[in-house]
């Protein structure tokens, strides 16, 4: 049982930017897959880790690197994989029949052959006497479950899953996953391994028999953990939390220590310098984030996991926000909980006026950018200063999408705490002069 | 570049979407009627033509530049009067039940009806009305013009303000806004985007009627307004190759100027009111528009007429909305039964004042029976060249769209392209069917889709460049290739947009006949036989019955064609092929 189907050797995924350095997505991954197992990719989003799924598939050429699928190097889609699309990915002009056929239909399998076994797919995966509705008629987890049937009716030896359940409310995507699962454990699914790519921790723990977290820009494997539960697994256990938990600690921890690579120190005169990507978090989350860690039960500091559940916040959405209140230090990271400090509590308790000026001294303090900002308006005779060139300088430290959320971020936060304004016709800061 | 100038699909659809009705019919006796009494007294005017003390038009190139900014002004003094048109007519249309009735009915018609034949009669209507004077001339330019412009962008109009987001529309019931209020606050900005789309359609559109409008022969009588169209008529009587080309030059640079100046900026200003939750994707500002916003001198100029604006648009005229009732209160019947007894009437009078007339032109049924067998030879050109079209432009189109890169090029050569007027080509379809004794009814077809293939093909890109990137990745995914891709994959994704842009295309091409199937170049005149050469012979020797007849068997045909194959295919595509 112990063979390798799936290689990645050393691959490296980057993409060009005219004058300025590449942006590595991917570098240096390993990864490999052995028949028989169900392997997920932890990790955030812009982590690169959907990247790497369609380089697995054979969507995308990787920059620099090896695929080696079933022994030999892979180029263009492989046989033998099919992917499971986080939209679904159903054509809207095909009915579900047709739509789990197409797969067949490319390999040139014959009408009845192909019926036969479509329909068998599509019992499998209980869609049962829906075989003529489009997916339109449908809610989103019998779509999911169409996509599904239309990989698995290929037979596929390695199914490739691209944050399937993510699109779903969390009820149809529990039903899912257990119907994954308990279709697994009897063997009666036609694959022989599976890959999928998530940003929910439970979800990894609960499928994978292993998990590689992937660290953030670039993407790296960071971590490979064996999950040790036997199916089918149970989210109350206790070593099962136990898991959940060392893996938040593991993510954040990550998060903390290293920063964003910063490629600009032999610059001239850097506006921006030392700067790192912001995220776009809304003032109204992180006040109602404070508020919350500030009251009871957390009473100023809070476990992750249960924060995340009570708030019914992703990984993907709770962790940003913590890094942010870390950065204005609001709150610190340990261990996977978060912990107020003083100027976090001092904000969870003052009224609106003081908490713009309390989030005005922390921006000017712990944001750079911000400071920055604020002080060329100081400058200028007309206090009006153009984006355009905070955008190209922060575009030489990261992707464009990164330095636009950054720009984004500081926009809103300088905005909230009063600190300047921005007029987005003219894509220009300006401080508000008849205050 | 904003998508916006991508999304040829915003053309006009509004036509066949509507059910047809008996409106349709008593709207086509109506306007019969009304051409037939325009038509009747242009007649009156005919003989004493006093024609504005004769302009030459000399074919010297350094002229050109004031011709061209004749044409433009003239081009756009009809956008104006388009604009003024849209805002009383779709208004009127959208908000009065019993005006909608008789007046989408009468747009659609219009829309559909080669206008471009009756040119003479308006043109002597005009002259009739201001005799000996210049403006006169002008102002039937003008109107010819506008009659190209017009009808898309009321429609587009119409269309938005039957689509207010119901929110919005309590909304601003809510906060008791007046009607003037509501319209300037509500109406107008929704209705936004796809004006300015139109508006830029309609301009191309204007272009095709110009270089016919601009030098018309009555009878023996030719007037001429200096400017561009004039230029490429004299170019063509002249069989001066090199004023033609100095033409189209002249064309290119004021597309590309009021391209530049004005619509660019006015189209990524225009989508700051898009009403869609999909994030489109932005490009940066246009110069223009860059320049307008970001100088200090424009800003203030431009913050002060947006404050007069603002000032008028705020003014509380019209009543406040009133409370919806549950029940929708019955119409009052009295006032239905007025208002369809004068319906009654005016069809009664148009039904007798086209009876009379063609009683009194000895036109019989063989006229008719003439008219319709012609009007087959036309379609078949149609038909014909838009398959070949369809053949050339999917293929392409799909392979250019699915390419982003190349996709935006292709998106900004659209204005030029389908501006180009055919007449433009006469010299080489007419030298070449000439020296190698081509039959004209064949070889002078093409002409029929110059212009308006374009529309097929920027819908398809536009389908293309819009194809779903998961259901590519899906169908790479599962190695789906060779014909059942575009089978199953492509050809569904686009059919929607080129449905659109055969809708266009095609009424287009109709109306393109009457140019196509005549072509000058100096004394030689090529014609193939066809509904088009039908009522452009009709029109120069002045027979306006048979002009008539020829419009109204054109409109027909249009009509049929619409109900017949493009709204069974829009109302599937619509139904199952949508995202």
């Amino acid at each position: 049982m112990d063979t390798n189907l799936l290689e990645v050797r050393n691959c490296k995924q980057a993409y060009h930017k005219d004058a300025a350095a590449d942006f590595v997505v991917l570098d240096n991954v390993d990864v490999t897959i052995r028949a028989g197992e169900i392997v997920g990719l932890l990790g955030r989003s812009g982590s690169g880790k959907s990247t790497l799924l369609r380089i697995v598939a054979g969507l995308l050429k990787p920059t620099s690197g090896q695929v080696i699928w079933r022994g030999a190097a892979l180029s263009g889609p492989a046989e033998g994989v099919a992917m499971v699309f986080q939209s679904f990915a159903l054509f809207p002009w095909l009915t579900v029949q047709e739509n789990v056929e197409l797969g067949l239909e490319a390999q040139g399998v014959a009408r009845a052959e192909r019926e036969k076994r479509a329909e068998e797919a599509i019992d499998l995966i209980g869609l049962g006497g829906y075989e003529s509705a489009y997916p339109k008629e449908m809610s989103g987890g019998m779509r999911q479950r169409v996509g599904l049937a239309r990989a698995l009716v290929v037979h596929p030896d390695l199914l490739l899953m691209d944050e399937p359940f993510s699109a779903l409310d969390v009820l149809t995507a529990e039903t899912l996953r257990t119907d994954l699962i308990d279709l697994w454990m009897e063997g009666k699914l036609p694959v022989r391994s599976v890959l999928m790519v998530t940003h929910n921790i439970e979800e990894a723990v609960l499928m994978c028999d292993r998990i590689l977290v992937f660290s953030s820009n670039p993407g790296r494997v960071a971590q490979e953990l064996r999950v040790p539960f036997a199916h089918p697994r149970n989210r109350h256990d206790a070593a099962f939390r136990k898991f959940v938990d060392d893996i938040y600690a593991l993510m954040t921890r990550r998060a903390t220590s290293v920063p964003a690579p910063n490629t600009g120190e032999a610059a001239g005169t850097p506006v921006v310098e030392a700067v790192h990507a912001l995220h776009p978090v809304s003032t109204n989350l992180m006040a109602g984030l404070i508020e919350t860690i500030a009251a009871e039960p957390y009473r100023g500091r809070a476990d992750l996991p249960p924060l995340a559940g009570a708030l019914q916040l992703e990984l993907d959405e709770l962790l940003p926000l913590c890094e942010t209140l870390a950065l204005l230090h609001f709150g610190e990271l340990e261990e996977g909980d978060i912990k107020l400090t003083d100027q976090g509590r001092e904000f969870a308790n003052a009224d609106t006026d003081d908490r713009k000026v309390l989030f005005a001294t922390a921006l000017r303090g712990h944001v750079k950018l911000a400071a920055t900002i604020r002080g060329v308006l100081d400058e200028r005779w007309n206090h009006r200063a153009s984006a355009v060139r905070f955008r190209d300088e922060l575009e030489d430290h990261m992707s464009p999408n990164y330095a636009e959320d950054t720009l984004r971020a500081v926009i809103s936060w300088g905005r909230f705490a009063e600190l300047f304004n921005y007029d987005e016709e003219a894509d220009q800061f300006f401080l508000e002069t008849d205050a | 570049m904003s998508e916006t100038t991508l999304g040829a699909r915003a053309t006009n659809t509004a036509s066949i979407k509507r059910l047809p009705n008996g409106f349709d019919l008593a709207a086509l006796l109506f306007i019969s009627a009304v051409l037939i009494a325009v038509a009747h007294a242009a007649k009156h005017t005919f003989a004493p033509l006093s024609v504005p003390q004769e302009v030459a038009i000399s074919l010297d190139p350094t002229y050109l530049p004031g011709y061209a900014l004749r044409t433009v002004m003239r081009m756009f003094a009809a956008l104006a009067c388009s604009l003024l048109f849209t805002f009383t007519y779709a208004t009127f249309a959208a908000k009065s039940r019993r005006a909608s009735m008789v007046l989408v009915p009468i747009l659609d018609l219009l829309q559909s009806l080669p206008i471009y034949g009756f040119l003479t009669f308006t043109v002597t209507f005009f002259l009739g009305l201001f005799p000996g004077q210049v403006l006169g001339a002008e102002l039937a330019v003008v109107f010819v013009i506008f009659t190209s412009q017009a009808w898309n962008m009321a429609f587009s109009m119409y269309q938005s303000l039957k689509t207010v987001p119901a929110d919005l529309d309590e909304a601003s019931t809510s906060f008791r806004l007046s009607g003037w209020q509501r319209f300037w606050r509500l109406e107008v900005p929704f209705a936004t985007p796809g004006l300015v789309w139109n508006m830029m359609m309609s301009m191309s559109g204007g272009w095709f009627m110009l270089v016919a409008s601009e030098a018309v022969t009555v009878g023996n009588t030719t007037f001429e307004l200096p400017g561009i169209g004039s230029y490429i008529a004299k170019a063509l009587m002249a069989r001066d190759i090199r004023a033609v080309f100095y033409a189209i030059v002249a064309m290119l640079v004021v597309i590309l100027l009021y391209d530049q100046l004005l619509f660019r900026p006015l189209v990524a200003w225009s989508g700051k009111f898009r009403f869609e939750t999909t994030q489109m994707e932005q490009g940066d500002d246009p110069w223009m528009l860059a320049l307008l916003r970001r100088t200090r001198l424009l800003r203030y100029i431009g913050d002060a007429l947006g404050a007069v604006f603002f000032l008028v648009s705020g003014l509380r005229l019209g009543s406040v909305g009133r409370m919806r009732e549950r029940t929708v209160r019955a119409p009052s019947r009295a006032a239905d039964i007025l208002w369809f007894s004068v319906l009654a009437l005016v069809v009664l009078w148009a039904a007798f004042r086209i009876v009379t007339f063609f009683m009194n032109a000895h036109l019989g049924f063989g006229d008719v029976g003439t008219a319709v067998l012609l009007g087959v030879f036309t379609m078949i050109r149609v038909v014909v060249l838009m398959a070949l079209a369809t053949l050339v432009w999917v293929p392409a189109g799909v392979w250019i769209g699915l390419r982003p890169k190349r996709a935006r090029a292709m998106g900004a050569a659209a204005q030029f392209l389908a501006a180009f007027p055919a007449n433009l080509f006469y010299p080489i379809f007419v030298v070449v069917i000439v020296r190698y004794s081509l039959n004209p009814n064949i070889w002078l077809t093409p002409l029929i889709v110059l212009g308006t293939q374009w529309y097929i093909a920027f819908n398809v890109i536009a389908g293309a460049a819009a194809f779903p990137g998961d259901l590519q990745e899906a169908a790479k995914n599962f190695r789906v290739g060779g014909l059942l891709w575009w089978r199953r994959v492509i050809l569904p994704g686009i059919f929607p947009y080129f449905v659109t842009g055969a809708i266009t295309a095609s009424g287009g091409s109709w109306n393109a006949s009457l140019v196509a199937e005549v072509a000058t170049w100096g004394n030689t005149t090529l014609h193939a036989e066809g509904l088009g050469a039908y009522i452009q012979e009709a029109t120069v020797r002045g027979d306006t019955p048979r002009v008539l007849l020829g419009m109204v068997v054109m409109a027909g045909f249009v009509l049929t064609f619409n109900r017949v194959v493009w709204r069974p295919m829009y109302a599937y595509s619509s139904k199952r092929l949508r995202y």
